[in-house]
């Protein structure tokens, strides 16, 4: 047998891409359940056409630049784009928003800058944000949780997603919804507000706080799992849950809410540990990481008090994904044998 | 207790070193042909002393150091010089190196060697003289001459010596064994060490998988005051940088010395080296190596000649060719493949690995980057490899600098974490390769415009002089003719010129002008510095079929001048062309990372 000549090192470790994406992928199961648990079917048969078309344009976009597509597909990141897009869309989205928000997600942001590894923009937010701007109306409108309102069965959710014109559900506000119109309005306490919104829980709103531990039990076993490191999310949660106690006032007509509603509420945990955590449109270094985690937190709770959006995970996201080239580059780590830590004589 | 400094990043690869230490070290005796490169270390190669066809004695020094970092190279065993000629070495880059090659006779005859048992007697500097004349190099890694680590520069105080032990590549236990076995030599030549540079204290560190090992040194250090320090096990903890930094928390400043921060380091390989060296006088002939991988039956510890071929090693040890995919000289992280089964063992060879495919996979191809960050956290030195790659990729040598290249010990953690198996280690050395030959290049172009200038400068001073000379001259010819003038009221001699004039126009009249004696300069171009060279027209021409009467080549087959020769002239002179346009510093680039320090799209 001819001897092979390589360059060291000859062994390799036992991480892979593929792996690393399989791990994303069964992390979101625990949110999917409890989603799926609380909202109905919606979510899963989001996730199940998303993920169809995900892959095909992920081929078609392979076929075009002429890449070899078994290779590429195998990566599995079209399906992890499609996952937490489709988790990030209301349930019971007819199939032609989850269809343009996918492809302008896979065609758009990820292939038209180089494929895998080039994006600079998380691509499952470009689909959303692109989304959320043409279509406010179905981006808004989510379905009430269990208890209340009538549960639509798996057949609603088909048609929901398939033939949207013949599905007739009920939409209700969601809590964040509620509390960034009371802080425009400035009209009720925030315990009337509780009071009066059969929407709020014990924490946050009914569904979503389960829906937020479960993504935090994804997070944490992907962190356990060391897919990524603890500085972006816990430094995004740090300064939301600051900012949150910071102009909590006691629960004022103005309150912003306190630091555990907006932990537990919208899409707090699963941007934390789902989104902000992307590598590839995040910086690099771990000083980087404490640094853009922290700012996406601060946008998130501009946003969701003084913003026009209820929640704005995407566009704290998309804005940092933004400066964080210009992070990297301030937050070099000290190498070896340079700065202060040398030795002294 | 002393305490245990950690360092940033790091792996735990499998250790597989169970496998090689069931046995005692076997000796491996004597091969049928020795081949022994004259260059095993870093530095200058040394030079022949013996002919072809002479006998040697074991021992016997067959290639004297030539220059400071270079040490001689001795017999084997006894026998023969059958042949001073090329042949192929284990070198990354697999070439061919000349090697002295000797035909044993099977006597195994010493050549007379005389210890110094009461070494104390002897100074520094003959001691270091009799570790340089025995031929001993750094045996870890990449086989510094000891003699030059040890010659600290005078006025320089050295706190710690540290006997490195850690081993910490899989796979290698050479040192594991040699610490098992020969403990009271690692302690005896560390105390020669010890004598030579007087440090404040004397540190053996062993990493804590290699408890036998750490045990027995233990009993053999009892009472002689060298410390035995036990630190977890990491890769690569026994970088040289590392584990300085392990021991004492200090950091070597990058491009430095360990002795500028009061360290000097050996390897416990070199430390036996030194000991038989010194006190029993035999120069280092041979070195226990390591024989492993799953294409090896009996997978264990040699004692080996310098220069046996790795064909008869690896026999030794049931070679299975037919299950082995890649032969690597060192360890699976740091080692490199030897293009063939006949190279010989070198002073440095710490381990010979025959893996088979299903150990050490042939890597798939690589994916793209996914900037997990992996390696960053992976980095001994706390670079940032996914960057490094990015500029590698994209040929960006200064944000490479910047960003710390050359600070890169090569150790593959990197990769070895990356899951998108980027062979990043392999795109450093290539960096690091293409730019210094760059600065060389730099370096040389410098020169030459030195050279040009100073010729430049010669030139227009000539020039100045004849022109200072014309002047004086012509001032003293219209003296002179004033003075005539005042006696005959009219100047003959401007008459004669006059004459001479209206019979011949001036020829060359702004010749005296010329600054340069080249006129290199397209008379069309007014701009001084403007020019460009005409371009020869490089592409082959149609063949001209010359009409004539002589039967003629076409016009291409051979050019006036060959090609090569052309071609390397026009390369000159741009060259030339070159430096002298950018007289002007090339503007700075700017210092934004935005867009190109990241998303260089390629
Ligand atoms: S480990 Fe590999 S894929 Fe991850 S950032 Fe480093 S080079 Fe990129
Ligand atoms: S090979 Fe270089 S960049 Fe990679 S981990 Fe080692 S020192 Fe860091």
């Amino acid at each position: 047998m001819a001897l092979l000549r390589l360059t060291s090192p000859h062994a390799h470790g036992p991480m892979s891409t593929q792996r690393v994406m399989l791990n994303v992928l069964l992390a979101t199961v625990p949110g999917i359940v409890v989603l799926t648990h609380f909202f109905g079917f919606g979510t899963l048969v989001n996730i199940l056409w998303g993920s169809l078309v995900a892959v095909g344009c992920e081929a078609l976009a392979l076929k075009l630049r002429r890449r070899p597509l078994g290779f590429y597909l195998k990566d599995c990141s079209a399906l992890v784009t499609a996952f937490l897009l489709c988790i990030a869309l209301p349930p019971y989205s007819p199939w032609w928003l989850i269809a343009i928000g996918i492809a302008s997600a896979i065609l758009m942001a990820k292939h038209l800058y180089g494929g895998l590894g080039y994006n600079p923009f998380n691509p499952a937010m470009v689909g959303y944000v692109i989304l959320l701007i043409s279509f406010p109306v179905q981006m808004t409108s989510w379905a009430p949780p269990r208890g209340l309102g009538e549960m639509p069965g798996l057949l609603d959710a088909l048609r929901a997603c398939f033939t949207p014109a013949l599905y007739d559900g009920v939409t209700m506000a969601t809590p964040l919804d509620l509390l960034n119109q009371n802080i425009a309005s400035n009209s009720l306490l925030l315990e009337e507000l509780w009071q009066q919104n059969p929407q709020f829980g014990l924490f946050a709103g009914v569904g979503w706080e389960w829906a937020n531990v479960a993504f935090l039990a994804g997070g944490l076993w992907l962190l356990y799992q060391r897919i990524f490191t603890w500085h972006a999310p816990v430094a995004m949660l740090a300064s939301l849950s600051l900012l949150a106690a910071l102009f909590y006032d006691g629960g004022s007509s103005a309150s912003g809410g306190s630091p555990l509603f907006h932990l537990l509420s919208g899409a707090t945990m699963f941007g934390a540990f789902f989104i902000v955590t992307d590598p590839v449109t995040s910086t690099v270094s771990l000083r980087g990481r404490l640094i853009y985690g922290a700012l996406i937190g601060a946008l998130i709770y501009v946003i969701r008090v003084r913003g026009n959006y209820p929640d704005a995970v995407a566009f704290s996201v998309l804005i940092m994904n933004f400066a964080a080239p210009f992070i990297d580059f301030y937050t070099q780590p000290r190498t070896y044998g340079h700065g202060d830590k040398r030795g002294q004589k | 207790m002393r305490k245990i400094h950690g360092f940033h990043g790091g792996i735990h690869p499998p250790e597989n070193k169970h496998q090689s230490v069931r046995t005692p070290i076997a000796d491996a005796g004597i091969p049928p042909e020795l081949v022994i490169p004259l260059l095993q270390h870093i530095g200058t190669p040394a030079g022949v002393v013996v002919t072809i066809g002479q006998h040697v004695l074991k021992g016997q020094v067959i290639a004297e150091a030539q220059g400071f970092v270079s040490v001689p190279k001795h017999a084997p065993t006894s026998g023969t010089i059958h042949a001073i000629e090329d042949r192929l070495i284990a070198h990354p880059s697999g070439h061919f190196a000349p090697c002295i090659v000797i035909i044993p006779d099977g006597k195994d005859e010493w050549i007379e060697c005389r210890g110094t048992p009461d070494y104390q007697a002897l100074d520094k500097l003959q001691l270091i003289d009799l570790i340089r004349n025995a031929g001993i190099a750094g045996m870890g890694g990449a086989g510094f001459p000891s003699s030059v680590k040890l010659s600290v520069k005078a006025g320089t105080h050295i706190e710690t010596l540290i006997i490195n032990g850690t081993e910490c590549e899989p796979y290698i236990t050479a040192d594991d064994v040699l610490m098992r076995e020969r403990a009271d030599q690692i302690i005896e030549g560390a105390k020669i060490l010890r004598h030579i540079i007087s440090p404040r204290e004397t540190l053996i560190g062993v990493e804590d998988n290699k408890p036998e090992g750490i045990a027995a040194l233990r009993v053999a250090a009892e009472g002689s005051g060298i410390e035995i320090v036990e630190f977890p096990t990491k890769y690569p903890s026994g970088g040289e940088k590392q584990l300085i930094e392990i021991l004492t928390g200090k950091q070597v400043p990058s491009g430095g010395l360990p002795s500028q921060v009061g360290v000097v380091c050996q390897n416990i390989g070199s430390t036996v080296a030194i000991y038989e060296a010194v006190v029993h006088g035999k120069p280092l002939i041979s070195r226990v190596t390591t024989v492993t991988g799953n294409a090896v039956r009996e997978p264990q510890n040699f004692q080996v000649l310098i220069g046996t071929p790795m064909r008869y090693l690896l026999q030794k040890a049931g070679y299975q060719a037919e299950n082995n995919n890649r032969l690597i000289m060192g360890g699976p992280m740091m080692g490199f493949t030897v293009p063939s089964i006949d190279v010989p063992i070198v002073k440095t060879t710490n381990c010979v690995l025959a893996p088979t495919e299903a150990e050490l996979p042939t890597p798939p191809p690589a994916q793209a980057c996914i900037r997990c960050g992996m390696c960053a956290q992976a980095c001994p030195v706390s670079l940032l490899p996914q960057q490094l790659f990015w500029f590698a990729q994209g040929k960006e040598f200064d944000k490479l600098e910047h960003h710390n290249l050359f600070d890169c010990i090569e150790c593959g953690a990197c990769s070895y974490v990356c899951p998108s198996t980027i062979p990043l280690v392999q795109y450093y050395r290539a960096s690091k390769a293409e730019i210094l030959q760059l600065r060389r290049d730099h370096e040389k172009a410098e020169a030459s415009r030195i050279r040009f200038e100073a010729r430049q400068q010669r030139l227009e001073q000539a020039e100045a002089e004849k022109e200072a000379k014309r002047a004086a001259r012509k001032k003293a010819a219209e003296q002179r003719a004033q003075a005539m003038a005042g006696d005959s009221g009219e100047d003959p001699i401007q008459a004669a010129i006059e004459r001479a004039r209206a019979k011949r126009p001036p020829r060359r009249a702004r010749g005296a002008a010329r600054a340069n004696s080249i006129n290199w300069r397209k008379p069309w171009s007014r701009r001084r510095n403007a020019w460009t060279p005409p371009m020869p027209n490089l592409r082959r021409q149609k063949p001209r079929v010359a009409i004539s009467w002589r039967p003629c080549k076409p016009a291409w087959t051979k050019p006036a001048t060959s090609w090569r020769r052309r071609n390397r002239l026009w390369r000159s002179i741009n060259r030339r062309t070159m430096t002298r346009r950018r007289s002007t510093p090339p503007r700075r680039q700017s210092r934004e990372p935005w867009p190109s320090a990241r998303r260089k799209p390629r």
